[in-house]
């Protein structure tokens, strides 16, 4: 068809049609990255170019004193860094996992299972995701405390895992599955479950991927968890410890440098996680046999 | 064992199972709390509606500041941020695979700068003094002759809340849409122009909306909801609540205001429940917009 002039989704190459796009796009991305780029360079600086004057953007001489203080900052406190780093990786690990795996079943029977009180789940979801989390700070924790989940590992992650974003997220993919997939499937024997986890999760997989980036920056990035419902420091996480930086060093030299490098060391675990699955999230779905 | 998994119990029972202990049960325990006087130490004793009466009534920095800097704040960074992600969503979407890739990855990456992150690039950018960024470029081309108080002065501070928000507004709705857009069958758009769509206008309203609706809507709800739930961004950049001169103040700073610095958990309560009525009727206003009518 070689007259068709319209939406060309997903182009294999660079055509100059495709320019005014690009016009469009760099600026807006050289905007928004530009912050990005000062975390990065920032952490690099010395002392004397954290305070220059005038202020420079880019570093001179980058050097790893920044980090080199973080970590002994932190073994001064009596927990080595590697024991806040450790904690986080394996809660966080849990938590998205568990978070995927539970929210998308879920999602499933709310899209194409029959059973009662249906709509009202549904509704209730959606309702407390409008909530502000910090207004049931104090009476999660009165809840946490009664159940007697204070100082458990798992308390880190278990509030954390039913996600009502992630619910309504995964149930508007799966709405876009045509029923003739799950009814051709029944027809051949095949069971609920085994629907979803043969048909719906690759077909879906793109929202699976996107709560998937969604849990882990919500558990990471999480500092609530450690600072109320753990009293044991050595179950504290790394966002805690990093949360815990500005009081630690005061307003000093050494803090701004520190805080610097503590904020990359934050922001990278969530970019590279991007990174990794955002294949899946902008992944097509025209392969996989819907429409 | 999964060959025989058929009843929808399976499904959602552990979801359910921990909705309703981590945030069901505390979303009831802090409506219940907004009827009370709980000071987090004593027993909470129950005071009827006075809470709400107060809130509607006497607070005057809620009348005059918060509830009024809120709407502004919403009402530009919800639909300015909704609009973007779209626009930049259907242009990425229009462009090759790795390219797409790389800006994408880039334009979403403010969504992940959460906490430690966000205080140093703003306060350094902004910073007060002639060290910060902006003012020593300012000072430099000549425009300004004193470094401007950014982050302090109330004239500024809202303005660079919204551009900072704008900046970081490409978020899980900005991916949704874009998953949404190359989701949406080729051979649509061929027959359409068959059957005599003329220009790009058309194809956005006629068939590239109608096609992701869902992703439309999600993306319409996140907007909605993330912008008046966001709350630590003023603060962080001006470094204390209250907000100088409430200038920056927001419905949640007022919330962290009167729960976790006065210590008044009942007040502070009633404050997320009137949060949470206007939430929840702006979304349903968005939702009879773009909601699917089955």
């Amino acid at each position: 068809m070689a007259s068709f002039q319209g939406m060309k989704i997903n182009p294999s190459r660079y055509h100059k049609s495709q320019l005014k796009f690009y016009f469009f796009l760099f600026p807006m991305t050289l905007f928004v990255a530009l912050p990005i780029i000062f975390i990065i360079s920032h952490a690099f600086k010395p002392s004397n170019e954290l305070f220059a004057y005038p202020p420079k953007f880019f570093v001179r001489m980058p050097t790893f004193d920044n980090f080199r203080d973080l970590f002994f900052l932190a073994s001064e406190s009596g927990i080595p860094f590697s024991r806040y780093l450790f904690n986080s990786l394996l809660v966080t690990t849990i938590g998205v996992f568990l978070s995927v795996l539970i929210t998308s079943l879920a999602a499933y029977s709310l899209s194409k299972l029959k059973f009662k009180g249906k709509k009202t789940l549904f509704e209730i979801n959606n309702l407390a995701l409008m909530f502000v989390p910090i207004a049931v700070t104090i009476p999660r924790y009165l809840t946490i405390s009664r159940i007697g989940l204070i100082d458990n590992y798992m308390v880190l992650v278990l509030p954390l895992i039913a996600m009502p974003v992630g619910l309504f997220l995964v149930k508007q993919f799966i709405d876009q599955t045509p029923n003739e997939l799950i009814e051709s499937a029944k027809i051949d024997g095949a069971s609920e479950m085994q629907i979803f986890l043969k048909i719906i999760i690759p077909i879906v997989a793109p929202a699976l991927a996107t709560v998937g980036i969604l849990s882990f920056q919500l558990i990471w990035n999480d500092t609530i968890g450690s600072t109320l419902y753990v009293n044991d420091e050595s179950l504290k996480t790394l966002a805690f410890y990093f949360s815990t930086l500005a009081a630690r060093t005061g307003n000093t030299v050494a803090g701004q440098g520190i805080m610097a490098a503590a904020s990359l060391i934050s922001f990278l675990p969530n970019i590279i996680i991007f990174i990794f699955l955002q294949g899946k999230v902008m992944n097509t779905m025209a392969h996989s046999g819907i429409k | 064992m999964i060959k025989r998994m058929n009843h929808p119990a399976w499904f959602f029972t552990p979801y359910v199972v921990l909705f309703t202990t981590f945030i069901i049960i505390p979303v009831v325990i802090a409506i219940v709390l907004s009827f009370t006087y709980f000071n987090t130490i004593q027993t909470p004793t129950i005071i009827g509606l006075r809470n709400y009466i107060e809130l509607l009534t006497r607070d005057e920095v809620f009348m005059q500041y918060v509830l009024p800097n809120t709407f502004k704040f919403a009402f530009i960074v919800g639909p300015v941020g909704y609009f973007m992600s779209f626009i930049l969503a259907w242009m990425l979407s229009q462009i090759p695979h790795k390219h797409r890739t790389v800006l994408a990855i880039i334009l979403y990456s403010p969504s992940m700068t959460a906490g430690i992150a966000m205080g140093v690039i703003w306060t350094v950018l902004f910073s007060g003094d002639s060290t910060g960024y902006l003012n020593s470029l300012l000072l430099n081309i000549g425009l300004i002759e004193e470094p401007i108080q950014f982050l302090t002065s109330p004239d500024y501070l809202m303005t660079i809340m919204i551009i900072v928000s704008l900046w970081g507004s490409m978020g899980v709705g900005f991916l949704a849409m874009l998953a949404g857009i190359l989701n949406i069958d080729p051979t649509l758009y061929e027959a359409a122009y068959v059957d005599g769509l003329r220009n790009r206008w058309q194809e956005i309203f006629y068939i590239t909306i109608p096609s992701m609706k869902p992703q439309m809507l999600f993306g319409a709800v996140m907007a909605v909801v993330g912008t008046f739930q966001v709350g630590a961004i003023g603060v962080q950049l001006s470094g204390a609540n209250p907000t100088p001169q409430y200038a920056g103040q927001l419905l949640v700073n007022h919330i962290e205001d009167f729960g976790f610095i006065r210590y008044l958990m009942g007040y502070a309560s009633a404050i997320s429940v009137v949060l949470l009525i206007l939430i929840y009727s702006i979304s349903k206003a968005t939702w009879s917009l773009f909601g699917e009518r089955d």
